[in-house]
């Protein structure tokens, strides 16, 4: 448990993923597999049942601490966490027994739950008294059911990979996400389970490495590449890539972050239920109508990130899954198959399923460059980012390879924009100010509309740095206000109208072309032209 | 309203003595508990004040403003008013005001705190009628660690970041916080380096005869340097500014009793948050009172609403007068006002252009 409690503070104290893998991945190193695996029951997101009341826990913190129950509350506002108040009001503890943290759970915390009132006071006491007030915090955050600690269940993963490739290379991430599926218990055997070398078990969920396109550079054209007649063109979506698999009877459904979506996309699941054993699919997932119109990622974005997904979203915000390759057929991997042949195996495969939440993604007809672009000027309206251009007789490669697969976007939207606000960065950036909030006219006054913290050169941020150290009017927590004198164009892909913004207006992947030095804040743009250049409604 | 003492909105009065403890405004006549800025202010005609506190108060106020200084435990009569200073135990020359006239004695005790500090005097209760205490950390959540403890820990914290070749930059308040830093630091781990702020507090305490380890000014290392291995002991405001940059590498940690919470710790933003306080802590503020053993407390600089009622409750007469300069409402403005370091130059821009020490 002393480890354990190390190994919170540990994460606790550092932003760095790399280093809070390297934490897990030490802590795992020396744990015995019980302890290890609690910790990744823990750290991936389990709660223990509700062991006590929190009433309870107040009450008798307060009478350990000797003081009335109106000071632990005026405490419990001043630090802001239930479990820290209690680790840091009761007197330190005596003792310091070391137990595991296994052995914790199993016979101090859980057996909690079934014991009287007077009984749980004695057991809690005896708690506090054996634990110093680091030890206490993270127990006290175990039973009360909150422990968070900014990790998210990919970064465990990766972190019992890495501990576990020290002596066998074969356990991946992917290996160990596949054995945590499902209602995963914390034991020894469990835990030895994900060490297992022999990573047969996991080969069924296996993905394979995602093909990523390349940038077509927009102003030299596709000219470049070649006759038209080579390529096939589709929609580039803006949704969430991924691979769904159908092997022995199971669906997996991956992420391009390389994550098992467990659960998420329930439609998407059902339907590859109908694809053959043996079937890998690629495409992109997209909240759309059953008319098949594509919504705005804004709508995706309501779905992503949540764990249960209630009926209601599930109604207002449908998932269609677009597939636009065939990696496996049959239990074959035929990646190595020129594209046209897998797009061919691929509608027959979509066509036998016959299922509303699974369409192949359409091809765009045209025979030349020109009808394309001319095509490509419409992708807003579809809601697309642009075309994707791919070489009929191409291979599906791993990783962002030049050659096969181009994508070619729409010219971003523009605009001049005056900076109002500027903050500091993170990591590398963190001395100086590198994040900036922009603003447009709306009448006298400026109306911030959007964040962006790239697109200049180390040059051009160690200037603005000193602009905004010398021109500051006010400062909001680390929240610069500057007098408005810069004029910055702004780039961003899409926008639409939200209630969140004070503009009323998101904008999706800002970032500054460029340093508009030629102009003075007057002639930056006014909200109005930025509203004209919302998509109807 | 006590006869000795009144709380005013300029601070605390004696109208008997016709002088200021601690004025929030420049006042004719001023009697300063220790040097931080939010006590011993700028712009009074006269000042009576510890003798160890001179060399502090000299660098900090007015050389034209009159100054008189007393041994601790010395008298000395002002307007018929018997007053002495004894030691408080917060910092270098901190010291506690004990006034007597008519047969009553009050005590303000400044800032204060119990427990070890090799850089001032030991904390010295003092039986009295009347007791004008601080609250800063008047909450039960506040309990220091042991010196040793933390100061190990502090230690143990360089040589890790040693070893994997990154500086450590240790934030502590200019005047008081950080020589008490110093002199718990093991010199044999490497080279120490002071930050300007912090510098000219070292000198004034070289100078008043407290020893400390070696240290060389940030300001004299010219060109490429390697910092590798080195202890920096800066002011907090100098966290994320450009002086940084020199540093390379560097593991960021802020000492200070508001670092008990993690809260504030993520909030500051640092790598670690040590525990070091140069205030008492909920423990040791009652065992003061208690063994102060007054008829009447008054509590300021804090939690002061919080620790009056507990007091009441436990059978004292207290109550809480307002000093307005630490409030319970902003923990996080007592934070960085509350000036352990009084420095002037703790404002973000002003420490960026760093002042070099005085020579």
């Amino acid at each position: 448990m002393i480890d354990f409690a190390a190994l919170y503070h540990r994460l606790d104290s550092t932003t760095k993923t790399n280093e809070k893998i390297a934490a897990m991945a030490d802590y795992f190193g020396l744990a015995n597999p019980a302890d290890a695996a609690w910790a990744t029951y823990f750290l991936s997101g389990g709660k223990l049942r509700r062991l006590v009341p929190t009433k309870l826990l107040r009450q008798w913190a307060a009478e350990a601490a000797g003081i009335p129950s109106w000071l632990f509350d005026e405490s419990y506002q001043s630090v802001g966490d239930l479990a820290e108040t209690i680790s840091l009001i009761v007197p330190p503890g005596e003792s310091r027994e070391e137990m595991p943290l296994s052995l914790w759970i199993t016979s101090k915390l859980e057996p909690l739950k079934t014991l009287s009132e007077d009984q749980q006071r004695d057991a809690v006491l005896e708690i506090w008294q054996q634990t110093d007030p680091q030890m206490r915090f993270v127990v006290m955050k175990l039973i009360t059911g909150a422990f968070r600690v900014g990790v998210s269940k990919r970064l465990v993963t990766r972190a019992i990979a890495q501990f576990a490739q020290t002596s066998h290379p074969d356990i991946t991430a992917d290996v160990v996400s596949h054995r945590l599926m499902g209602d995963w218990q914390p034991s020894a055997a469990a835990f030895q389970r994900l060490m297992n070398p022999d990573v047969e078990d996991a080969v069924v969920s296996q993905p394979y490495p995602f093909c990523l396109a390349h940038p077509l550079d927009t102003a030299a054209g596709p000219g470049a590449l070649g006759s038209a007649h080579e390529f096939l063109a589709e929609w580039k979506w803006d949704g969430i890539r991924g691979q769904v698999i159908r092997r022995q009877g199971q669906t997996f459904v991956w992420s391009r972050g390389e994550e098992l979506m467990e659960g998420r996309w329930p439609e998407i699941e059902a339907a590859a239920e109908s694809l053959p054993n043996g079937t890998v699919v690629d495409g992109e997932i997209l909240a759309a109508l059953a008319s098949g119109q594509v919504l705005q990622f804004a709508q995706l974005q309501r779905r992503i990130g949540r764990k249960s997904i209630g009926k209601k979203l599930l109604a207002e915000v449908p998932v269609i899954f677009h597939a636009f390759d065939l990696l496996e057929e049959d239990g074959t991997d035929i990646r190595d198959q020129p594209l046209a042949y897998r797009r061919q195996r691929l509608e027959a495969v979509v066509h036998q399923v016959d299922h509303p939440h699974l369409c192949l993604t359409q091809l765009i007809t045209g025979s030349s460059w020109a009808d394309w672009s001319n095509i490509r000027e419409t992708s807003r309206e579809m809601n697309a980012e642009g075309l994707m251009l791919k070489r009929r007789d191409g291979r599906y490669d791993v990783g962002r390879v030049r050659g096969n697969w181009w994508k070619w976007k729409v010219e971003p939207y523009t605009i001049d924009a005056v900076l109002i606000y500027a903050q500091k960065g993170h990591g590398k950036r963190s001395s100086l100010f590198t994040d900036y909030t922009f603003a447009l006219w709306q009448g006298d006054t400026l109306v911030p509309f959007a964040k962006a913290y790239s697109g200049l050169t180390d040059a051009e941020i160690q200037q603005v740095d000193q602009f905004v150290r010398k021109n500051t009017k006010e400062s909001f927590g680390p929240v610069r206000s500057v007098t408005p004198e810069l004029v910055m164009e702004l780039a961003f892909e899409g926008l639409q109208r939200s209630k969140r913004h004070k503009s009323g207006i998101a904008t999706r992947f800002p970032r500054i072309l460029r340093w508009r030095h030629d102009k003075r804040p007057a002639d930056a743009n006014r909200l109005s032209d930025l509203l004209e250049l919302l998509p109807s409604e | 309203m006590n006869a000795l003492l009144q709380s005013t909105p300029r601070g605390l009065y004696c109208p008997a003595g016709d002088f200021y403890v601690d004025p929030r405004v420049p006042v004719e006549r001023a009697v300063v508990s220790h040097a931080h800025s939010d006590h011993a202010r700028w712009g009074c005609k006269r000042y009576l004040a510890a003798q160890k506190s001179e060399q502090l108060l000299r660098m900090r106020l007015s050389p034209d403003a009159q100054f008189h200084f007393l041994a601790f435990g010395e008298s000395h009569a002002v307007n018929g008013v018997k007053l002495s200073f004894h030691p408080a135990g917060h910092m270098l020359g901190s010291a506690q005001v004990r006034i007597e006239h008519r047969g009553q004695v009050a005590v303000v005790t400044g800032d204060y705190k119990l427990g070890d500090d090799p850089t001032c005097e030991s904390w010295q209760p003092i039986h009295c009628d009347l007791m004008v205490t601080e609250s800063t950390f008047g909450l039960p959540v506040y309990r220091w660690p042991s010196e040793q403890v933390t100061m190990a820990a502090i230690n143990e914290w360089w040589r890790a970041n040693q070893a994997i070749g990154k500086c450590s930059v240790l934030y502590g308040y200019a005047i008081g916080k950080s020589q008490r830093l110093l002199a718990g630091l093991d010199s044999t781990v490497g080279p120490i380096y002071t930050h300007g702020a912090v510098e000219k507090g070292v000198q004034a305490y070289r100078r008043s005869g407290v020893r400390l380890p070696k240290t060389t000014y940030v300001g004299t290392i010219r060109g490429k340097h390697d910092w590798s291995k080195a202890m920096v002991v800066a002011v907090p405001s100098a966290h994320g500014t450009p002086w940084m940059r020199r540093f390379g590498r560097a593991s960021t940690a802020m000492a200070s009793g508001w670092m008990a919470v993690r809260g504030s710790r993520r909030r500051r933003s640092v790598d670690r948050g040590f525990v070091v306080s140069d205030h008492v802590d909920w423990p040791t503020l009652l065992q003061a009172i208690d063994a102060c053993d007054p008829d009447r407390v008054w509590v300021t600089h804090g939690y002061s609403a919080v620790v009056a009622r507990y007091l009441n409750e436990a059978g004292r007469d207290a109550q809480a007068i307002d000093s307005g300069l630490r409030t319970e409402q902003d923990e996080d403005a007592a934070a960085s006002l509350a000036t352990d370091d009084g420095s002037d130059a703790d404002t973000d821009g002003n420490s960026e252009r760093e002042t070099p020490p005085a020579p």
